[in-house]
């Protein structure tokens, strides 16, 4: 029995052998440090001559296994290049002297006692948590409020809706400057002085800038679970002589509870991560006259804004890092109690 | 009365409805009007149409599409290009992964999109320092530049689109029923095959809400470029331009509103074209 034809054979030993060579030539000009232009192009190449071979092997008992690694590696190498690597690599740096080129000494945990002892990073993480807490119930509120007026009984439904969402589509950078152009020469006519002059109506501002460009989303994501509540239950709490307002709180509110989960974490992790706005919008930039005793010139400055500032303006990277592990830390137990929660849900349903 | 009482409250939505949506569009509407309008003519009067001309747009789009600073096309360009490779590229290798991951219960198999679950709680922050810093000498290392070239930039998004993009399509894979494999096996379909032949075809709508999903953000992220194509570098996207744009022209804001208008025109068209695909796809990524 001849399964394989003799081409095929040849084709994927020369392509096996040929990628092997090119890629043990690119790696030996690369340890010996050349600076031949030809020997990144020669790795790529050999790569990917080395992968057509294996593709090519002449083999029925291991086809399946070779074609779900060549399946596979894509996306794992470059998920381990971008992610896992960075990561692991972050949170080594975080405990050393790191200056973003390479460290001298591991210092433990001194970059975290110097971000703890930081009164203007207490500050941020302070103002974050305050962000995130009126960003959840206003988006949710807004959003709520929002996906109700769009499953009533209403003409050109579509274009509300549609124009409801706009805001989600452009970028937070872009819709910064449009807002800061709106503060700064629009409404500077009703308000005197601009809004984002002062530490506690810019934060405001963001907030409505955040709210103004979330709630369309959120909005969709809760007409999506109210269009699943079934129309015969709410005819039922209408004959036993429920209000609209009964039926909504009695009825419709605990059916989409599963969708005020989601919205409520999506919105959660969303500010918390809540980067553009703040550059485009404040640059964090606002004066807080005292705050355990000191003055403070990062009065709008969210912890994301923080991480980016001490890293790249103040050059500061290690802590910024060690911040950014915090950041992550948190992140995850706020991930963790969201999972607990819907699993919890899923069994009682 | 009962019909009375209906109509009065359908008026009341309606106007309620009308208010929200006039606030929604108001900075839109501020930006369009005043790119119409010179410097001053936007200072003199931000809300209401005297000064504005027709030639004064076209004069502002002329200062701001060929500034150095700025150079659109070529912004827009780089933007254009970078989504759509990554797109292509994470539908492709996503719907690959997927599948082997779906397809075969061994512990490896598991074991990878548990990590590529868990791996979605990971916040960007935490990984963009020590990522530059890897690109950086991964790049001098290979004698490939990583940092400030696009395929830099589209190797990182394929990294971070992956455990979503993932995530989704295994949802959709899992619907797939295995005899419809079994049967093409048996018809003489190889097992690359399968997948190419059977799986990615009815894999089009997961697709279609992934790449949804991930151009969106594509499109308009502005940290991960403005970190490895840095801000003043020859290669830009769209949002780094404005952003950098916006550094050099503070306060002149006839050039600002006529670059932030450019920048959001591109996303609004494809979004009057795919409204409905856009809109469900945002909810079902969210939902799932």
């Amino acid at each position: 029995m001849k399964a394989f034809s003799m081409g095929r054979k040849i084709t994927s030993f020369a392509l096996l052998i040929a990628g092997a060579v090119m890629l043990i030539i690119a790696l030996a000009l690369d340890f010996s440090g050349s600076g031949t232009s030809f020997r990144g192009p020669l790795l790529v190449i050999g790569l990917i001559a080395l992968l057509a071979g294996l593709y090519l092997f002449p083999t029925l008992k291991y086809h399946k296994n070779i074609i779900n690694f060549l399946f596979l590696f894509p996306l794992l190498f470059t998920f381990g290049v971008t992610v896992i690597i960075p990561l692991v690599l972050g949170i080594f740096y975080s405990m050393t002297d790191w200056t973003g080129i390479g460290y001298t000494q591991f210092v433990g945990f001194a970059n975290y006692m110097a971000m703890f002892k930081e009164v203007s990073f207490l500050w941020s993480l302070l103002l974050t948590i305050l962000f995130v807490l009126v960003n959840m119930i206003m988006v949710n509120l807004v959003g709520f409020a929002l996906a109700l007026l769009c499953t009533s009984r209403l003409k050109g439904v579509g274009f509300f809706r549609a124009a409801y969402f706009l805001p989600n589509l452009i970028g937070g950078i872009v819709l910064g400057y449009v807002w800061q152009f709106v503060f700064n020469n629009v409404l500077i006519q009703l308000t005197k002085t601009s809004l984002l002059s002062n530490s506690g109506p810019a934060f405001a501002a963001i907030i409505v800038v955040y709210v103004w460009q979330y709630a369309g989303y959120i909005m969709l994501i809760y007409v999506n679970g109210l269009v699943t509540v079934p129309g015969d239950v709410i005819e039922a709490a209408a004959i036993d002589g429920a209000s609209s307002f009964t039926t909504l709180l009695r009825i419709r509110i605990p059916m989409i509870a599963s969708t005020i989960t989601i919205c409520t974490f999506l919105t959660l992790t969303s500010a918390f991560k809540q980067f553009d706005v703040n550059m485009a919008l404040t640059n964090g930039t606002g004066s807080i006259s005292n705050f355990m005793g000191q003055y403070l010139t990062n009065g709008t400055q969210m912890l994301a804004l923080n991480i980016y500032n001490t890293a790249i303006s103040k050059n500061s990277y290690a802590l910024g890092q060690a911040k950014a592990v915090l950041f992550f830390i948190i992140l995850a137990c706020v991930s963790l109690i969201q999972v607990r929660i819907s699993n919890k849900k899923e069994v009682e349903m | 009365m009962k019909t009375k009482m209906k109509t009065s409250s359908f008026i009341i939505i309606m106007v309620l409805a009308i208010i929200v949506a006039v606030y929604t569009l108001m900075p839109f509407f501020l930006v369009v009007i005043n790119v119409f309008k010179s410097a001053n003519g936007i200072v003199a009067d931000p809300i209401g149409t005297t000064g504005a001309s027709f030639s004064q747009l076209l004069t502002n789009l002329s200062n701001v599409v060929n500034n150095t600073n700025f150079s659109f096309w070529y912004a827009f360009g780089t933007s254009a290009l970078i989504t759509i490779v990554s797109l292509v590229l994470l539908a492709l290798f996503g719907g690959m992964a997927a599948w082997v991951i779906c397809r075969n219960k061994t512990k490896w198999s598991t074991a990878i999109y548990m990590v590529f679950i868990a791996s979605m709680i990971i916040p960007f922050q935490v990984v963009m320092l020590p990522l530059i810093s890897t690109f950086r000498d991964v790049g001098s290392f290979v004698g490939i530049s990583m940092l400030q070239s696009i395929p830099g930039i589209v190797f990182a998004y394929c990294g971070f689109g992956g455990a979503m993009t993932v995530f989704i399509l295994t949802g959709m894979v899992k619907t797939v029923p295995y005899d419809l494999e079994e049967a093409a096996s048996i018809d003489g379909c190889s097992y690359e095959g399968i997948y190419f032949r059977i799986i990615f075809p009815l894999l089009k709508p997961s697709i279609v809400t992934v790449t949804i999903l991930n151009g969106m953000w594509i499109w308009n992220d502005y940290l991960l470029p403005s970190l490895m194509l840095g801000q003043n570098g020859r290669v830009k996207t769209l949002p780094v331009a404005v952003q950098a744009f916006v550094g050099s022209y503070v306060k002149q804001w006839d050039l600002i509103l006529t670059a932030a208008l450019l920048a959001m025109l591109p996303m609004i068209i494809i979004f009057l074209i795919a409204q409905k695909q856009i809109m469900s796809g945002m909810v079902e990524g969210a939902v799932k």
